[in-house]
């Protein structure tokens, strides 16, 4: 192998774990905060991706009425949940949240792809459309059975990511689709041709991750977050509503899921399936990290981008086989340091 | 209506079924994909909803079945049956290795591991050459019995469903016996199974190779049933959509897999087949009906749908059991002698800085009742922990009748005859009370998986129960011996501990706050109970914070305090000693 290969194939893993490492973080914070195993992380990502691509060409994605849709189940369902105890103050509220939201969204959508494509305008259509699904997701699918074990929402996860995928099937239908560069330029380093797409990876990588930390740090709703994520039950007693904490974490991360699959549909066609294979890539990011630990992820992921852009020159095919199977002895490391809290002795 | 009884009409409305004249074909080949996924369901039932290890991975073990006798008959042209034990055989093999792994994982990261390499093995069906890639095998020969090929979906219907009534046998066999306890025990904790005896890591293997075993087969029957196998019904999705089915009918719920399976194919076809006739459409609607179905039922039914049918039958009553077949003592490797029966010498504990026990000695003779008593936090269930091994020692050394136990584990523990209870009680909640007594008995017993499936370990079973009536019995819990565990109040409970301890037959008893929770009468029902058992040259070394139950009951007294022994000594002499009327009312210096 010469340099320039050498050259080539780290910065590809690199590209592909600055995405990794959103996806991690993204999955990171939602266990911390819910416990939530969030297989479906990476349907946001194909989402994502799939919704910016069809806005480019001026259609309507099907994630828009999906979203309205969601808003409505995610209605009935708080409306029933709380019944008579609905104040009309609050009624007003979640009609605003889960009806108003969704349908201006939707006119707006609409609207604007009547008009020529501004790619930054669709960023940010495409970012409010799938971000929205995620508190709905977690108000129908989660926060009645929020205190269930870890296992139980994994297999609910598991089951949320099924429904997602049918869905997207039906949304974005079986073909691939792919979009133009946000930023088609490029320029020559060295050896190494730099796409000015995977600056912008970079750049929106490093970006998230510091506005990420700042929420966390000074933001009032960043920091009962953490706590929420470190204590529950004291989080509780000092009067943070954990529904609104896992609601924000969901927010965050179908966020993150969009955007991630904003910044990859330049460069891969996506498929409605694509997502699920991705988001596991961050998944084994995040597990490095011990579903704890932020900077540990981040530095996974990229470890996870490169591992997968060598296996792929030397062994194309068994791409996927290496990167899961890698997973393997990560987990085994993991369940050695991992202090059982099942047990309380 | 007695079960059996049920499940022969069952067994009889399957036989009878092809021969309804007029029965559309493909209602058999329904039936046929209802009994290959049943076998893969009844194997989760046992894995996930017996032993609590969650699998997404299942399809794959269908894969090696499916893909090992694929090969051997079209390519090396093998008899169909004879690739049967050579298909078990490639899918416990992989089992094996994948599982010593697997059951290594904590929490939530055994499915996690089950994801990753139920994805890895679907990439790799795909890509070797001998399994042909994608396009996978076709031209794979049928079953035939006497030289009559079973091409017809109503002629193979009966080798799958005997597979599936044999493998619901077999696995109802396998729960009810000495092994179905340990692995029930699984749930609750290493710690509650290693304290008897029991392998929590061969145990899980073994279950583990059970359910893939259940799966090779199924692969088996599918290769000849639909005579073509590529990689994608080995993939992770029907790897949930097992986990679906098990987890549908009802986990830990044997007959529920049928429930499951059958319910989960069944709405596939429909969705399949029925709803793009009636909506014109293509699309395919199962994946998210399954994924909403799935999130639907664990928030409104997670126990799954057979505990609701069943409860619309009467229970059978249970057997009673006879006490009078008399259960061998424990057999044990050395250790007698004389002199105290356990001597703690210095055992120190350390959680980072903080020193829970503070080079802490004192002994426990033989056929005597001493009490560790202390302050909350001053480091009694952590000398209970690290007696029993549970904790490793930071310093220090124990010895139990003359042999060190230091670097024992916990198996070995139990074996020379230390017995004890839970001061968080651990009982199997949804068993009955006979059985989580039963399971003291663990040690006592021999009977393997294998004589547990083919019913030859009766007489031991029989000597096992008898014994665990026996000690329900003598500690007044006789009455309750059938109900669930979960059921009795909490003082309870905690007898049944002690019970299911005496079932280890014991030299030392540690209980840990036996009295907690107990009516006045029940504790002198316990304290005369203690008192015999050190008649019968037992001895007892109990936690205890009831001050009346312990200055009545105990020869000795030690007291704990911030992990240092302030006192040892005879009750009369602690009850007026200023060092412990400080540390318990707080001091006047």
């Amino acid at each position: 192998m010469d340099l320039t290969i050498l050259l080539f194939l780290l910065q590809d893993g690199l590209t592909n774990g600055a995405v990794y490492a959103l996806l991690g973080l993204a999955l990171v914070l939602v266990f911390a905060v819910t416990r939530v195993i969030f297989i479906p992380q990476g349907e946001f990502v194909a989402y994502g991706g799939l919704t910016y691509a069809l806005l480019s060409t001026g259609k309507v994605p099907g994630t828009a009425w999906m979203m309205l849709c969601f808003g409505l189940a995610a209605f009935l369902f708080e409306v029933a949940a709380r019944g008579r105890t609905l104040t009309p103050r609050d009624l007003a509220r979640e009609v605003a949240m889960k009806i108003v939201w969704p349908l201006a969204i939707l006119a707006i959508t609409r609207l604007i792809v009547s008009y020529p494509p501004s790619a930054l305008v669709n960023v940010v259509l495409s970012v409010a459309i799938v971000g929205s699904l995620g508190p709905y997701l977690y108000r129908i699918a989660y926060q009645p059975i929020e205190d269930a074990s870890v296992l139980v929402l994994l297999i609910a996860s598991v089951g949320v990511h099924l429904a997602m995928l049918g869905l997207g099937l039906v949304f974005f239908g079986p073909e691939g689709l792919r979009a133009e560069a946000l930023i088609s330029s490029s320029f020559n380093l060295g050896p190494l041709l730099i796409t000015g797409q995977s600056i912008a990876v970079y750049v929106a990588t490093i970006a998230l991750i510091v506005a990420l930390a700042l929420f966390f740090e000074t933001s009032i709703h960043g920091k009962a977050l953490r706590a929420t994520a470190i204590n529950r039950v004291g989080a509780r007693l000092v009067g943070i509503r954990t529904v609104m904490a896992g609601r924000i974490a969901f927010a965050l991360a179908a966020a993150i899921g969009a955007i991630s699959g904003l910044l990859i549909v330049p460069a891969t066609t996506l498929y409605y399936d694509t997502g699920f294979l991705i988001g596991l890539k961050g998944f084994v990011a995040a597990i490095i990290g011990g579903l704890v630990s932020y900077p540990l992820t981040a530095i996974a992921a990229l470890g996870v981008g490169i591992v997968e852009a060598f296996a792929s020159f030397y062994a194309s095919n068994y791409k996927e086989i290496i990167v899961f199977t890698l997973l393997l002895p990560i987990l085994t490391w993991r369940s050695l340091t991992h202090t059982d809290h099942d047990e309380e002795e | 209506m007695n079960p059996r009884v049920l499940l022969g009409l069952f067994i009889a409305a399957i036989a009878v079924l092809p021969q309804i004249p007029g029965l559309p074909p493909f209602w058999l080949t329904l039936m046929d994909n209802i009994g290959l996924a049943s076998l893969v369901a009844m194997g989760l039932v046992l894995l996930t909803g017996v032993g609590g290890l969650t699998s997404f991975g299942q399809a794959a073990f269908v894969g090696f079945g499916a893909y090992t006798t694929a090969v051997l008959t079209t390519t090396y042209g093998l008899n169909p049956w004879l690739t049967l034990p050579i298909s078990l055989l490639t899918t416990g093999l992989a089992a094996l290795v994948l599982g010593a792994l697997t059951v290594r994982l904590s929490g939530h990261f055994l499915p996690l591991g089950t994801i990753a390499w139920g994805i890895s093995l679907y990439y790799l069906f795909g890509k070797v050459e001998i399994l042909g890639r994608h396009d996978g095998i076709s031209g794979i020969p049928p079953l035939s019995i006497f030289g009559k090929s079973l091409i017809d979906p109503g002629a193979v219907y009966y080798v799958i469903w005997a597979f599936v009534f044999l493998a619901g046998i077999a696995s109802v066999n396998l729960l009810d016996s000495r092994t179905g306890r340990a692995l029930k025990a699984l749930r609750s904790g290493k710690i509650l199974a290693s304290a008897f005896g029991i392998q929590p890591a061969g145990m899980k293997l073994m279950v583990f190779v059970y359910a893939a075993l259940l799966a090779g087969l199924s692969g088996w029957l599918y290769a000849h049933t639909q005579r073509a196998v590529n990689p994608t019904p080995f993939g992770i999705t029907p790897g949930i959509e097992y986990l679906f089915m098990a987890v549908l009918g009802g986990a830990g719920q044997v007959w529920g897999a049928i429930l499951g399976a059958g319910l989960v194919t069944i709405l596939k076809d429909v969705l399949q087949r029925v709803v793009p006739l009636v909506t014109g459409g293509s699309a395919q609607f199962e994946t998210i009906v399954f994924g909403l179905l799935l999130v639907g039922l664990l928030q409104v039914a997670r126990e799954g749908l057979w505990p609701h049918l069943a409860s619309l039958f009467p229970a059978r009553q249970p057997d009673d059991v006879d006490q009078s077949v008399s259960l061998e003592p424990l057999v044990r490797d050395g250790g007698s002698g004389t002199g105290p029966l356990l001597q703690v010498a210095a055992a120190r504990k350390q959680f980072g800085g903080l020193v829970a026990v503070n080079d802490v000695s004192f002994d426990v003779g033989r056929a005597e009742i001493m009490a560790l008593i202390g302050p909350n936090g001053a480091g009694k269930s952590t000398t209970f922990n690290l007696i029993t091994s549970v904790l490793d020692l930071t310093g220090g050394a124990i010895r139990f009748a003359g042999q060190p136990i230091t670097d024992a584990d916990q198996q070995t523990i139990a074996r020379l005859g230390i017995a004890r209870t839970f001061q968080h009680v651990k009982l199997v909640q949804d068993v009955s009370v006979l059985e989580n007594v039963a399971l003291g008995a663990h040690l006592r017993g021999s009977a393997g998986p294998v004589a547990s499936i083919l019913r030859t370990d009766r007489a031991e079973e029989a000597r096992l129960l008898a014994e665990a009536a026996r000690q329900i019995t003598r500690v007044g819990l006789a009455e309750h011996m059938h109900k669930p565990a979960g059921s009795l109040a909490l003082g309870q409970q905690r007898i049944v501990e002690i019970a299911r301890a005496l079932c280890l037959a014991p030299r030392l008893l540690l209980l840990d706050e036996p009295a907690a929770g107990l009516r006045h009468f029940e504790k002198e029902a316990l304290a005369a109970l203690l008192t015999q058992l050190r008649a019968e040259g037992m001895s007892v070394l109990l936690v205890e914070h009831d001050m009346g139950f312990v200055m009545s009951l105990t020869d000795r007294i030690v007291v704990l305090d911030f992990g240092t022994k302030i006192a040892e000594g005879p009750p009369a002499e602690i009850k007026t000693n200023p060092a412990v009327l400080a540390a318990y009312l707080g001091g006047t210096e």
